[in-house]
């Protein structure tokens, strides 16, 4: 019974996901204010839809994450940044 | 208290060019008048809108850095919205990161100028 399971050939290769280490960027590189006119610096923090991405994927630390959260509200108020759209970036 | 503000407003296309000066002409002058001192302005010029704001998908964004009292941005803030020119207006109260950011700015502008100049 053992060897049967050995036996399973999988169609494609497992994609084993490599965890690359998430690091806060503003961390890394002491960066002590998040701009709320630099529209282009705060769509990396935005997905398609223009919605803030979480704190798991974007790997920033909280303090950080909350400065950007302001920022972007900020700049949506300002009609820098869309507050819902389809296909950004 | 003196504190160091930012004020970003978006006035309204239909504007002539010569209406958008005197209505940024208005605001600077109100803030000098209230013994305010006007640090920086930048102004962006005609800009798209990221949504339309009262039907109209553009507009002439202007921001002005300024030092000020705290009571007095109440009183800018009433001026704004009495203004029927200025569709969206946003004041910031600048902590000392954002102060020393827009400074290392500044500087890296007036580098660039001097360069190409």
């Amino acid at each position: 019974m053992a060897q049967n399971n050995s036996e399973i050939r999988y169609l494609t290769p497992l994609a084993v996901e490599v965890k690359k280490k998430k690091y806060c960027r503003f961390l890394k590189n002491r960066i002590k204010y998040v701009d709320y006119k630099d529209a282009q610096f705060l769509k990396r923090f935005l997905n398609e839809q223009g919605k803030i991405l979480p704190r798991r994927l974007t790997g920033t630390s909280l303090k950080y994450h909350r400065k950007v959260a302001q920022a972007v509200k900020r700049s949506r108020h300002l009609a820098l940044l869309p507050y819902v759209t389809d296909l950004m970036k | 208290m003196i504190n160091q503000y930012e004020t970003v407003f978006i006035a309204t296309p239909v504007l002539s060019e010569a209406q958008m000066k005197e209505a940024v002409e208005k605001f600077r002058k109100i803030i000098t008048d209230n013994n305010g001192e006007v640090i920086h302005e930048e102004d962006w010029g005609l800009k798209k809108l990221a949504y339309p704001i009262q039907k109209k998908s553009t507009g002439f964004y202007h921001l002005i850095e300024f030092k000020s009292e705290g009571e007095f941005i109440e009183k800018l803030e009433t001026q704004y919205r009495r203004d029927e020119r200025v569709i969206r207006f946003l004041t910031f109260k600048m902590d000392k990161h954002s102060i020393a950011y827009s400074e290392k700015k500044r500087r890296m502008k007036k580098e660039q100028n001097q360069k190409e100049a």
